[in-house]
């Protein structure tokens, strides 16, 4: 079997010595993902586009709670019954990508599936120091869970005509939140 | 078995199709090289790297599969093993009796498409529907995918709309986001009411038994979120050795597929969920499918079972480009499906032995091929190979007569003077039946029998260039 160590750098080319958070943000925005660092800010972009119904992880709301203002609805049990009612769902993520702008969720740190995957937009609530700087890192950092997802931006699709349209069956908004 | 079948069905193609394939197919091909040259210094490296990586797996695939068994029940995965499409259907059937379940949400899986796993489920009485856009539309069209990453290059948008209107999706509106809303919406429910989800994988790690899946869409993380039943039909050359090869893989797929970075969605599944998960699967199976595999294991053609069907080769074949996926009369069309499809036909390999010589041997499906599969070599294989078998092959002229006109000067001489004769003849009455198909289409250039001769005797310096040849035509209107 061939050993190719080496030409993993061919690889890592792009990465440089910049900073992953910076390099995130950048790269997110390349696939049209938003990246943000503070609360404030990301419920000001929910409530300028309507967006104040929501699920949140429960283990992250009364951090985030102070940041909502009573005009949100915001649940912390997800109801699968009520799949529309969900305009976005903030759950956590494990971890990141810097090389391609990529979010990584778990079994083990995402509430619920659903809750991270119906709503409209999703809201990942990435820790800093777990950017993985790029794939080769991500991979061999993977870990033991049975259902790790490495989401890079909404989800899209290209079916028809080859014309790229954004939420098909994900989100049609995908921010990562910095903490 | 029709005359070259690929050559009519191009000739047939509605102009509204062949432009959506060629453009989609052109589009891309140029994005793909742009990403890759880019990006990467020595990207042919990369796929050569990744070309021997899969050749080691397919070369020892007889160690590899119970190593990935192992793994995978040690996970808690209950393997299935099945030699044939049939085989592989029935165990879903068995497993989705076995839990009482009747609703199936699928995502996108050739090798389901090779089983025909969908029609077989709703003969049984099972409700299987597609989740990937294109292949819902394709389904709720009762069609075929026409290629193996984007099912519906050979559709617009008015056609789209018109079926979904037809099957009650919403008055006629053809905006593409119209059309995927209106999918979006229908389906989140199905997946909702859904007993099981079913996907293929793109990757299997031998290291760790996890099942890799890359999509845009989102369809297979619903289908593992709702469901409470995960079935994995997998090719058994769908390995790669280790984890650590996945980066490799993954970069180069993405780009080759659909010249991305990376897709949006890759899925890396070892098990059931997680205990403390309230969403997706508590039971988890994995079919392995042969369906033909081990025979092209067996050939002299093994290379092309490397193949990550990124689609790259189809984009880029100029024989796709103009007689679109349909014409392959198989799963998988193209120049992957040229050498695949005869192969895993077994021994009823004469059926499609026409599929290698859809090529001009131009060499750019090997250009571009991820894994380094030399295309080109292989479909002369098989050409050869037909040849052996003495598979008729009706395109063909026949030889026989050339030969022996050739051998005999006088018999040459007075054959190259009557053939004059076809300048006069109408299309229909040309002896050979390749050449009706041409002047079809084009005109043939008129018969200039004994020309070269003549010129060759009189010709005085060697930058003696001979005027282009008038057509037929123009020869009648002449005389
Ligand atoms: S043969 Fe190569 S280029 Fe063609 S689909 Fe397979 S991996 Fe891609």
């Amino acid at each position: 079997m061939p050993d190719y160590t080496t030409e993993l750098a061919v690889m890592r080319q792009m990465m440089g010595s910049r900073d992953a958070l910076v390099v995130f943000a950048e790269r997110l925005a390349l696939v049209n993902g938003i990246a943000l660092t503070d609360p404030a800010a990301l419920v000001a972009r929910l409530r300028e586009n309507k967006w104040l119904h929501g699920y949140c992880d429960p283990t992250l709301w009364p951090a985030l709670a102070p940041f909502f203002g009573a005009d949100f609805k915001v649940e912390t049990t997800y109801d699968r019954k009520r799949v529309d009612d969900y305009a976005f769902g903030i759950t956590r993520a494990v971890g990141a990508i810097a090389e391609t702008g990529t979010i990584v969720l778990n079994d083990a740190t995402t509430s619920r599936r659903l809750g991270a995957l119906t709503p409209w937009v999703h809201i990942a609530v990435v820790e800093r120091a777990r950017i993985f700087s790029d794939l080769p890192e991500a991979v061999a950092g993977l870990g033991p869970d049975t259902n790790v997802i490495w989401v890079t931006g909404p989800s899209k699709t290209a079916d028809v005509e080859g014309i790229l349209i954004e939420g098909v069956h994900g989100p049609g908004v995908q921010i990562a939140l910095v903490v | 078995m029709r005359f070259q079948q690929i050559d009519q069905f191009a000739a047939e193609l509605k102009a509204d199709t062949r432009a959506a394939v060629y453009d989609g197919s052109k589009k891309g091909h140029e994005k793909r090289t742009k990403l890759l040259f880019d990006e990467y210094a020595d990207p042919d490296r990369l796929r050569r790297i990744a070309g021997e990586v899969k050749q080691h797996v397919v070369e020892n695939l007889d160690t590899y599969l119970p190593q990935v068994e192992a793994k995978l029940k040690a996970n808690g995965v209950i393997v299935h093993w099945a030699a044939t499409a049939e085989a592989a259907n029935q165990a879903v059937l068995g497993i989705m009796r076995a839990r009482g379940a009747t609703k199936m949400v699928k995502a996108k899986t050739m090798v389901s498409e090779e089983t025909e796993l969908a029609h077989f489920l709703e003969k049984h009485g099972m409700e299987a529907l597609e989740t990937d856009l294109g292949e819902f539309i394709v389904q709720i069209d009762g069609d075929h995918p026409s290629h193996i990453v984007k099912p519906i290059i050979h559709k617009n948008r008015r056609e789209i709309a018109t079926s979904f209107e037809e099957n009650g999706l919403g008055a006629y509106n053809d905006d593409p986001q119209t059309i995927t809303r209106r999918a979006r919406h229908f389906l989140r429910h199905k997946y909702l009411e859904a007993d099981v989800g079913l996907t293929g994988a793109n990757f299997v790690s031998a290291e760790s038994g996890r099942l890799v899946l890359v999509t845009n869409e989102g369809n297979s993380r619903f289908c593992l979120a709702a469901t409470k039943c995960h079935i994995a039909m997998v090719g058994i050359e769908k390995i790669v050795p280790r984890d650590y090869d996945l980066a490799l893989f993954l970069n180069l797929l993405a780009r080759s597929g659909t010249a991305q970075e990376l897709t949006v969605y890759t899925e890396y599944i070892s098990g059931p969920k997680s205990p403390t998960q309230p969403d997706g699967p508590e039971e988890m199976h994995v079919i392995f499918v042969d369906n033909g595999r081990t025979e092209v294991l067996a050939s002299d053609c093994r290379d092309i079972l490397r193949c990550i069907r990124c689609g790259a080769c189809l984009n880029v074949c100029p024989v796709y480009r103009q007689a679109s996926g349909h014409a392959y009369r198989s799963v998988y069309p193209g120049p992957v499906g040229a050498v695949l499809s005869p192969l895993m036909m077994g021994d009823k390999f004469p059926q499609k032995a026409d599929l290698p010589k859809a090529s001009s041997l131009c060499g750019a499906c090997h250009e571009v091929c991820p894994v380094n599969i030399p295309i080109p070599d292989l479909l002369l294989r098989l050409r050869n190979r037909a040849k052996e078998e003495n598979v008729p092959s009706p395109g063909t002229p026949p030889m026989g007569a050339w030969a022996l006109l050739a051998s005999q000067p006088t018999a040459w001489r007075a054959s190259l003077f009557g053939g004059k004769i076809i300048n006069y003849l109408p299309t229909k009455l040309l002896p050979i039946p390749a050449l009706r198909a041409w002047e079809a289409k084009r005109s043939l250039p008129a018969w200039r029998g004994g020309e070269f001769r003549k010129w060759l005797k009189t010709r005085k310096g060697r930058a003696n260039v001979s005027p282009p040849a008038p057509s037929r035509a123009e020869a009648k209107k002449a005389d």
